[in-house]
């Protein structure tokens, strides 16, 4: 009950090759960098104890859980409500306090997986949270039904996301296939964003009855945000794509395929687009969680827009 | 109630905990890059690797168990990298039908598989001994002398010294929770509400914990501004490193290019 939990999302040291490991340090620390300069610019002085306090929160706040079935319990991750609070920026800066303290004392991610895990957790989980609110609240017209749509469905996106680029970055160093870590990964994350929106929007819903202010001075704040409007953006649409192409493709199920003698039917680069010309099994998961999330996050969005047209209509 | 016991620093008197933590943080960062670019199946250079390791918890006087216990935290990741056993081309070493079709373990899969697993064992040690000899003051100095920016070692320090305040925050909203709830001594019996009902009220804890962080925040600027805050973040000098630690510093990053000698030798 005391630690903080142990997320599948922290990448230990060991498990990214070296190229990947530097490419998304160099990343991070860009970022980071601009991400510090916009926050000093928009906070001044105030900077240092309002980030640091938050990040101490957000922290703390990851030992809240409840109790789902069987003993295992919810937890909450807290990039989409950093984000909704404080906007990008600040986010990213508190998300990188907390990513980066949980590495170097209590050893929940490795040290030089830090970069990659950085990326993965205040980057994307923030530039995701981010696209996916603000598109919901433009969406939506009415204030309280827009904060708590959009920070579940910020909540649920950003943690599906960060774990597929996580995923791919396993794929990518060789240390497990795409075809297995992408499914598996969207699959375990798919359930506990649900976890998380739902705290999300708890802490959203308490919030905005407490201090409504908050999200007034948050909205300011996000001025300026266009590009990590359309980085996110970016991110959902490239990563949703390529996830299911990266874990249709039979890297590793090629080999089986050979043991097998089925390798002649494999070799079509064709058909390696095609998931079930061999194993309807493993591929077929992998190509139909994905789906599934793209399909679910546009039915969402659908019921969003429609929801909004009607209201816009009878306001007409 | 106090979570002091959440800090990992265990206050001892040995080498290891004297060394500068300039040279340490540095050395640390050297050894987990070495384990990172050795190649896959190099064996002996694992071996040297573990040993060092090993050496350095017992000379730190925290204890290969204290390590070992603290670092299989970090092994049910290594699941994540159990199937290149059966995706790896190779030598051919036993086949498991598995319904309709069958997995094949190849040698190079195992041997990366336990590569892969070995390196992550042997980087969270290092990273253990780090954060278990070394007080956080002393960490935050070695950022500094890394060279990372001012502003964010700043608000490492302040996180880190209020993270045990909303920690204890966060226990008291827990504790109250478990005050207004009904408690089965049998586990099995599902607790009350639905989920979606816990969950929401999660998350109202996590709302409330928040606004007291936030205003918690402006107390703290209020009292650091009656004391002169300026918004610059100021530090004393950082006092040379000592020639025994230059000495240890330049001594480890050679043994550690010797090893990845090594690595390249018998690895691939």
């Amino acid at each position: 009950m005391l630690n903080a939990p142990v997320q599948p999302m922290h990448i230990p040291d060991g498990f990214l090759s070296t190229p990947v490991s530097v490419t998304l340090w160099i990343v991070s620390v860009v970022l980071i960098g601009y991400a510090l300069r916009r926050v000093g610019r928009d906070l001044g002085e105030r900077q240092v104890p309002l980030m640091g306090v938050l990040a101490a929160a957000i922290f703390a706040g990851q030992m809240l859980n409840f109790s789902v079935a069987g003993g295992t319990s919810g937890h909450l991750l807290g990039a989409a409500l950093a984000t909704i609070l404080l906007g990008p920026w600040a986010a990213i800066v508190v998300m990188t306090s907390v990513v980066s303290i949980q590495a170097l004392i209590f050893q929940d991610g490795g040290l030089l997986a830090l970069g990659p895990n950085l990326f993965n957790m205040a980057l994307i989980g923030v530039a995701v949270a981010y696209f996916t609110y603000t598109t919901v609240r433009r969406l939506i017209r009415a204030e309280q039904a827009g904060i708590l749509v959009g920070g579940a469905l910020a909540a649920w996106l950003s943690i599906l996301i960060a774990a597929l680029a996580c995923a791919l970055e396993l794929a990518l160093s060789g240390t497990s296939p795409a075809s297995l870590a992408v499914p598996a990964m969207a699959g375990i994350h798919m359930l506990i964003g649900l976890g998380e929106a739902t705290i999300t929007v708890g802490a959203l819903g308490f919030l905005y009855s407490a201090r409504r202010d908050l999200f007034l001075t948050s909205e300011a704040a996000a001025t300026g945000g266009k590009a990590v409007w359309i980085t996110g953006l970016a991110i959902t649409v490239l990563l949703a794509i390529l996830s299911p192409l990266a874990s249709a493709h039979p890297d590793g199920i090629e080999w089986v395929a050979k043991q097998q003698g089925f390798l002649g039917t494999a070799r079509d680069p064709l058909y390696k687009l095609i998931p079930d010309y061999m194993f309807p099994g493993v591929a077929n998961a992998a190509v139909g969680t994905i789906l599934a999330a793209v399909v679910g996050a546009l039915l969402v969005l659908g019921a969003v827009l429609g929801f909004a047209q009607a209201r816009r209509s009878t306001k007409a | 109630m106090h979570v002091h016991f959440l800090d990992p620093y265990r206050s001892l008197v040995s080498p290891i905990h004297a060394l500068d933590a300039r040279v340490k943080f540095a050395l640390t960062l050297a050894f987990i890059i070495t384990c990172s670019l050795t190649p896959m199946a190099a064996w002996p250079a694992y071996l040297l690797l573990l040993a060092i390791a090993l050496s350095l918890e017992i000379l730190s006087g925290l204890g290969i168990g204290y390590v070992m216990k603290r670092a299989a935290l970090a092994l049910p990741f290594a699941l994540a990298a159990f199937p290149v056993i059966f995706s790896s081309p190779g030598q051919v070493l036993f086949t498991l039908p598995v319904g309709s079709w069958s997995l094949t373990a190849s040698l190079e899969g195992l041997e990366r598989f336990i590569s892969v697993a070995l390196k992550s064992w042997l980087s969270v040690q290092a990273a253990i001994v780090l954060a278990a000899s070394t007080p956080f003051p002393d960490l935050l100095q070695a950022m500094r002398a890394v060279g990372i920016p001012q502003l964010l070692v700043a608000m490492f320090g302040l996180m880190w010294r209020y993270l045990f305040v909303l920690v204890d925050e966060a226990l008291r909203l827990m504790r109250a929770r478990a005050a207004r709830s009904g408690h089965a001594a049998d586990a099995s019996l599902t607790p009350g509400g639905t989920v979606v009902w816990r969950a929401k009220v999660t998350g109202g804890m996590a709302g409330s914990l928040l606004l007291r962080a936030f205003e918690r925040s402006e107390r703290i600027y209020a009292a650091m501004l009656s004391r002169g805050y300026d918004g610059e973040t100021r530090a004393l000098p950082l006092p040379p490193i000592s020639p025994a630690g230059w000495v240890i510093l330049v001594g480890g990053t050679v043994l550690l290019l010797l090893l990845l000698l090594v690595g390249f030798v018998f690895g691939r």
